[in-house]
This record gives structure tokens, C-alpha cells and sequence, in this order.
């Protein structure tokens, strides 16, 4: 990766080394600049349509993640875990990844299913978790799985999607196939056994995976310098032969140039990248957290300076692509589209309570299909408050 | 037929179907150059390579995970701990994840895949590594688990859980790896999972049992015999599913019932029979339904203690002749 260079003054990059000296692990590789500009020396040449895209993108989960806060706020929805301040990180990644590669997230990047081309109308079923959600009521939101999208539930656990990104990239190598498997942590995730787990085997069995580390700062409480005495995370991967960079995780046009050279490095057979995404989760980490017991309004003001939104669209106005009046219209496009979708499927009703016991086994064994018939012998259930009870 | 041991009826079954199936590989630790812990993968690497027969570092979280990923994007891999005590270090991604895969992806995912180890006691390994772990897993839902007592069992099951779309465990024991039995050559004797075996037919009292115990309850049936008493040995194989019928059917003939296991007697399978024979066949029941179990203690290491420790043919004898009330 010697190609993604060290930032040039970039403020968590060592500016006591030359930029040349210091190693992509220990650096971090940054595109935009503070005023909009481009880096050109570290410009990944991100086609305008996609940089288009990919600020329409953030916009609506920007604006989707508030309204899902606020439906739960109401009690309709359950429980949320949104990825405000971090939205430049999954959808850079997932705009530089192709139809047949697999995505293994964690708990933000639901959104890279939509970037994918999820309906949101079923996304939003989910997060109601009625008749309408192709999860038939039984994962909690921010939990999703998109079959037709390659994107697979994560583990509440913390990490254990990790081996399953690895394997299914193991798969892909031992089946030939073309795909490519981005695995996606928290900086706390890196602390369980199966971040070892996974980056171990990808760098043994070398596999064709990107292992994303969204270093947003805090796991819940904990901050990251209570997970590691690591300079960085990203020189974990040096342990394991793991070629690993840290990147600027609030600039869309690195993570894109980061994940378009791991994931083509992972396609001519060249093995798994780790890439350390510097970022910081601006709300709470769901809707059963509240941040101001453990962190600074000061220390949140100063990264909603970086705001990942907010640079791109620096970038945008800098390049005469967007002006206030087609922002404008844009945000009301969007909060229009996810207005109708919450419309079209909030009053679904549940899921069928014999539905309860499908999927359990391929087949319905005798002893599950019985419990099913004293079910439905039964009264219905009565009515609830909300989703979340 | 072909007289093989259990191990080789194990090794076959698992040949047989990677020859079946290109999807089809064994992953654990020192499968491939070491020829198997217990030597059950012996000659596999040499015949399939080292793409389907893949030595792992030590984590067995690790290449749980790994296979779970697999298994969901099309491989089916045959796991193998060196132990099934060493599983616990993965129970989480058993549980979490191969478990729970095909509900919380609403069906749009499944996890084809055979975890398989000795389990259960072996000779003088103390605590760590004498678990019945079955007891454990037969409680979730979303697995199966197996335990064959006899080599055609081993091979019949293992071929059947190979071709099952959803996980199964499949209980060996390092004690029957040596054990010989007749088993059917034809590459597609494959037996059903929830069918129980009757494996030795009587009148008065019902013994149900699985894997090596299968082999102590029929030493007690035989000192039965010569006390009088006809004892029928029902071997489960399958613990999850369970096969209700097959106890139901002795029992209504015996109207009395051991369960026979090793592993600790509380919450485990044997109190899941109890049960089920007490809410199926109640009235048929002339007796409590006795359990004899491993005792409720970590397993010792010292030999005789250990023998006092693991259920025996004569408590098992003592416990048929306390439901027949002849003690």
C-alpha cells in the first residue's frame, strides 16, 4: 500500500517525521482538505457521479439515522444505533466495492445494504420489524441481513462477524470466485479474541478480504485508549503480515481510494488489507446510551468541525457542483422519500405468530411444528405499547 | 458389509462424501499432517490435498467463525475439535451464529455444517477434558446433535449430517474409537436423525442410552439376564431430534425406564427423557423413571476415583432392579 501516502499535515498524523517516513499504519492517508480542496497528490479520481452519489448518500442516512432516533424517541421503533459523524466510512466502502463482493458489518453500516440497493421501504420495515421486513420480526435494528445485497447480520457479541468475513472470503478463494469480503469492526471490537481470530487466519490462509476498523473513539464508554497501547490500530496488523493503513475515516474520497486498492489488491490475489478508519461517533451509541456521562461537549464540538457531511460538501461547492438552493432541494427530496417510506410501511401489521417457529431448521421437526399448533390453539397476544416491547 | 472400526467408519463416511461433494472439507486442528488427533483423518490429506484437508492455528473460535462464514456462502465443512471440550472456546459462535443464522436472516441464510469430536470420558484426562457436552448443545434450537454408539451408526449419521443444511453436532468418543461392527459398504446408506435404535430387545425395564454408554447398558442387560430380568436398551443416536416414539413403544411394553448417560444429571438430556416419558406414557408407568449419570462432580483425575465417578454397568443393574422393585 505504499501508494496511500501519509497526510501532509494531517492532525493525527506524527509531524515530527518526514511524511515519506512514516509507514501507512502509523500515517493517515487524507484526500480533502480543511477548505474543500483536494490533496492531488493522494487523489483517488473518484468519477463526479460517484462523489455525486455519495453525498446524496450520506445526506439521506444523515437525515434517516435522526428520524429513526426520533420514531424511537416515540416509542414506535425499538431500539437504533445510528452512524452520525461516520457516514463518509461505510459508504465510501461500499461505493468501492461491486455487485458480488460480501459485506460482514458491524453495528453502523446498515446503510451500505441501501448504497447496495436495498429498498428503504424494507430497510425501514425492519427497524419496525413487522409483516414488511424480509427478517420476519426477529433481528433488532441495526442487525440486518440482505440476502439479495450480500450483506450479512452482524453478532452482538462484538467481532464474531469477523471469522465469518474471512471465511466467506476463504470460500470465495477455495471456489474461485471473484468476490471480494470487507469485514467491518469498532475500535473496541479489535479487543476480542475474534479480531485475532480473523485476522490471523486472513493473513495465514490469504484471503481475498478488507478487515475496516471504524475507530470512532468510544466503545460505548470506553475510550479507544483503553483498548490498546497501540499507537494506532492499524499497526495491529502488522503482527499478523497483514499489509494495514490508518485513513482519514470523515473523508469519503480516501475511504473510497483506500477500499478501491485494498479490494483490487484482494482480486489479483495479493491477500487481505486491515485499514483503520479515523472517525468519531457524534451521538450516542444507540438509543440506550446517554454520552454525556462519559465524554465532553467540547470534545464532541470539535469533531462535528470535521463532520464528514459537511466536508464533502466543502469539497462540492469548491468544485461548483452544489450551491445552498440545490442543497436545499436535495434535503427535501430526501426527507420527502424517507417520510412516504416510513408511511408505506409503519401500519404493516406483525409478522403471523406461526411464523415464530420457521426457519428455526430447514425443515420443521415434529416437536417445533407442535409447539407451533399449541400457539395458535391459543389466545392472540395482546396488543403492545410499541415495536420495542 | 465390511467389519470396521469406529474410527474408520467415521474416516469413510466423511471420504465417501467430500468424493460426493467438491463442497465438502475437513477443518481442525492437526487433521492433515498429524493424520487426525486420534488418527481419525488418517490418509485424507494424502487423498484430497491440502485446499480440502486444512490444518488451522489453535483457535477454535477462529476457525469456527471461519467455517460458519464458509458455510453460509456454499462450502460445508466438517469441523473437527480435537476434543469436544475445546468447543468451548467457540460455544459463542455455535450458539450466536450457526444457531441463529437461518431465524435472524429470516431464511435468506443457512449454515451447512458438521461439528465432530470425542466427547464424553476418556481415561484419567481430569476435569477439562472429560465433558459431555452434549448436554449443552442438545439445548438449543437451531442445532441437531448426534451421538452413534456403533460403527454403521457412525458412519450411517455422519453421512446424514454432511448432507443436512442445517448445523449438526455429532458426538464421538475416544473409548469407541476402537470398536468394531459391520458396516454397509454402500455409499449411500444414509441413516435419518431422530430415529432411535432398538439395540437389544427386553421385557421388564426400558434403558435408554447413547453413544459408549449404549455399550454399558447392554453389559447390564446381560447381568440382568442372568438375574432374570429382560431389559430393553433403546439407543437414541439422535438427541436432538429425539425420537419420543421409540419410547413411548418400550416403555408401554416395560412400564418402567432408565436413562443411562454420561454427563451430569442436572438439566441434561436424561431429565429431557424423563420428561417425556412421564408426560407420553404416565399411565403405562410402574415406577419412577431412575437416572444414572456421571456424578455430579468435576471429573477426577485419579483412576479409581474416576471409575466411581463415571455411571458403571452394576449401578445401572441397581437401578433396574430398584424400578422393578427387587432391590
Amino acid at each position: 500500500m505504499s501508494e496511500l501516502r501519509a497526510p501532509t499535515g494531517g492532525r493525527d498524523a506524527q509531524s515530527d517525521a518526514s511524511k515519506s517516513e512514516i509507514p501507512p499504519d502509523l500515517g493517515l492517508y487524507r484526500v480533502l482538505r480543511d477548505d474543500g480542496s483536494v490533496d492531488p497528490t493522494t487523489d483517488p479520481l473518484m468519477p463526479e457521479a460517484l462523489v455525486m452519489r455519495a453525498y446524496r448518500e450520506m445526506k439521506r442516512l444523515r437525515l434517516l439515522d435522526a428520524r429513526m432516533i426520533l420514531l424511537q424517541r416515540q416509542g414506535r421503533v425499538g431500539f437504533y444505533g445510528a452512524c452520525t459523524g461516520q457516514e463518509a466510512t461505510p459508504i465510501g466502502t461500499a461505493l468501492a466495492l461491486q455487485k458480488d463482493d460480501w459485506v460482514f458489518p458491524g453495528l453502523r453500516e446498515s446503510v451500505m445494504m441501501l448504497v447496495r440497493g436495498f429498498p428503504l421501504s424494507k430497510y425501514i420495515a425492519q427497524i419496525f420489524g413487522n409483516s414488511g421486513d424480509v427478517l420476519k420480526g426477529r433481528q433488532m435494528p441495526s442487525h440486518m441481513s440482505g440476502r439479495d445485497v450480500n450483506y450479512v447480520s452482524w453478532g452482538s457479541c462484538i467481532g464474531t462477524q469477523l471469522p465469518h468475513a474471512v471465511g466467506a472470503a476463504w470460500a470465495a478463494k477455495l471456489q474461485k470466485k471473484s468476490g471480494v469480503v470487507v469485514g467491518f469492526m469498532g475500535d473496541g471490537a479489535t479487543s476480542e479474541p475474534d479480531f485475532h481470530n480473523a485476522i490471523n487466519f486472513a493473513g495465514v490462509f490469504r484471503v481475498p478480504c478488507v478487515l475496516m476498523c471504524q475507530n470512532n473513539h468510544w466503545a460505548i464508554s470506553v475510550p479507544a485508549a483503553r483498548q490498546t497501547a497501540s499507537p494506532t490500530f492499524a499497526i495491529k496488523g502488522r503482527a499478523y503480515g497483514v499489509p494495514s493503513l490508518r485513513i482519514d475515516g470523515n473523508d469519503v474520497l480516501a475511504v473510497y481510494g483506500a477500499v478501491s486498492k485494498a479490494a483490487a489488491r484482494a482480486r489479483d490475489g495479493l491477500g487481505p488489507t486491515f485499514i483503520e478508519c479515523l472517525t468519531y461517533r457524534i451521538g450516542a451509541h444507540s438509543t440506550s446510551d446517554d454520552p454525556t456521562r462519559y465524554r465532553s461537549q467540547d470534545e464532541v464540538d470539535g469533531w462535528m468541525k470535521k463532520d464528514p457531511v459537511g466536508r464533502l460538501r466543502r469539497h462540492l461547492v469548491h468544485r461548483g457542483l452544489l450551491d445552498d438552493a440545490r442543497d436545499q432541494a436535495l434535503e427535501k427530496e430526501l426527507n420527502a422519500e424517507i417520510v412516504a417510506a416510513v408511511a408505506e410501511v409503519e401500519s404493516l401489521p406483525p409478522p403471523a405468530r406461526e411464523t415464530l417457529f420457521d426457519d428455526v431448521y430447514g425443515a420443521m421437526p415434529w416437536h417445533i411444528a407442535e409447539q407451533r399448533d399449541e400457539l395458535l390453539r391459543g389466545p392472540e397476544a395482546p396488543a403492545h405499547g410499541g415495536a420495542g416491547h | 458389509m465390511s467389519v470396521m472400526r469406529f474410527r474408520e467408519a467415521v474416516r469413510a463416511a466423511m471420504i465417501e462424501e467430500m468424493e460426493r461433494d467438491s463442497r465438502v472439507y475437513l477443518i481442525g486442528e492437526e487433521v492433515g499432517h498429524y493424520q487426525g488427533a486420534y488418527k481419525v483423518s488418517e490418509g485424507m490429506l494424502e487423498r484430497f490435498g491440502e485446499k480440502r484437508v486444512i490444518d488451522t492455528p489453535i483457535t477454535e473460535s477462529g476457525f469456527t467463525g471461519i467455517s460458519i462464514g464458509a458455510a453460509m456462502v456454499g462450502l460445508r465443512p466438517i469441523v473437527e475439535y480435537m476434543t469436544w471440550n475445546f468447543s468451548a472456546v467457540a460455544f459463542d459462535q455455535i450458539l450466536n451464529n450457526a444457531a441463529k443464522l437461518r431465524q435472524m436472516s429470516g431464511g435468506q441464510l443457512h449454515v451447512p455444517i458438521v461439528f465432530r469430536a470425542p466427547n464424553g470420558s476418556a481415561k484419567q484426562v481430569g476435569s477439562q477434558h472429560s465433558h459431555s457436552m452434549e448436554h449443552f448443545y442438545a439445548h438449543v434450537p437451531g442445532l441437531k446433535v448426534l451421538a452413534p454408539a456403533t460403527p454403521a451408526d457412525a458412519k450411517g449419521l455422519l453421512k446424514a449430517a454432511i448432507r443436512d443444511d442445517d448445523p449438526v453436532l455429532y458426538m464421538e468418543s475416544e473409548t469407541l474409537y476402537g470398536v468394531k461392527g459391520e458396516v454397509p459398504e454402500d455409499p449411500d446408506f444414509v441413516l435419518p436423525m431422530g430415529v432411535a435404535n432398538v439395540a437389544r430387545e427386553g421385557t421388564d425395564v426400558t434403558i435408554v442410552s447413547w453413544s459408549r454408554m449404549v455399550h454399558v447398558s447392554l453389559e447390564a442387560a446381560n447381568a440382568l439376564e442372568k438375574e432374570g430380568i429382560s431389559a430393553e436398551v433403546i439407543d437414541l443416536r439422535s438427541l436432538r431430534p429425539l425420537d419420543e416414539e421409540s419410547l413411548v413403544r418400550s416403555v408401554h411394553k416395560t412400564h418402567r425406564a432408565i436413562v443411562a448417560h454420561e454427563g451430569w444429571p442436572y438439566g441434561g438430556v436424561g431429565a429431557e427423557v424423563a420428561d417425556r416419558i412421564q408426560r407420553l406414557a404416565f399411565d403405562d408407568l410402574d415406577a419412577p423413571i431412575l437416572r444414572v449419570t456421571t456424578r455430579d462432580v468435576p471429573m477426577p483425575y485419579n483412576a479409581k476415583l474416576e471409575q466411581y465417578v463415571i455411571p458403571q454397568a452394576p449401578r445401572i443393574v441397581e437401578a433396574a432392579k430398584k424400578v422393578l422393585y427387587r432391590a
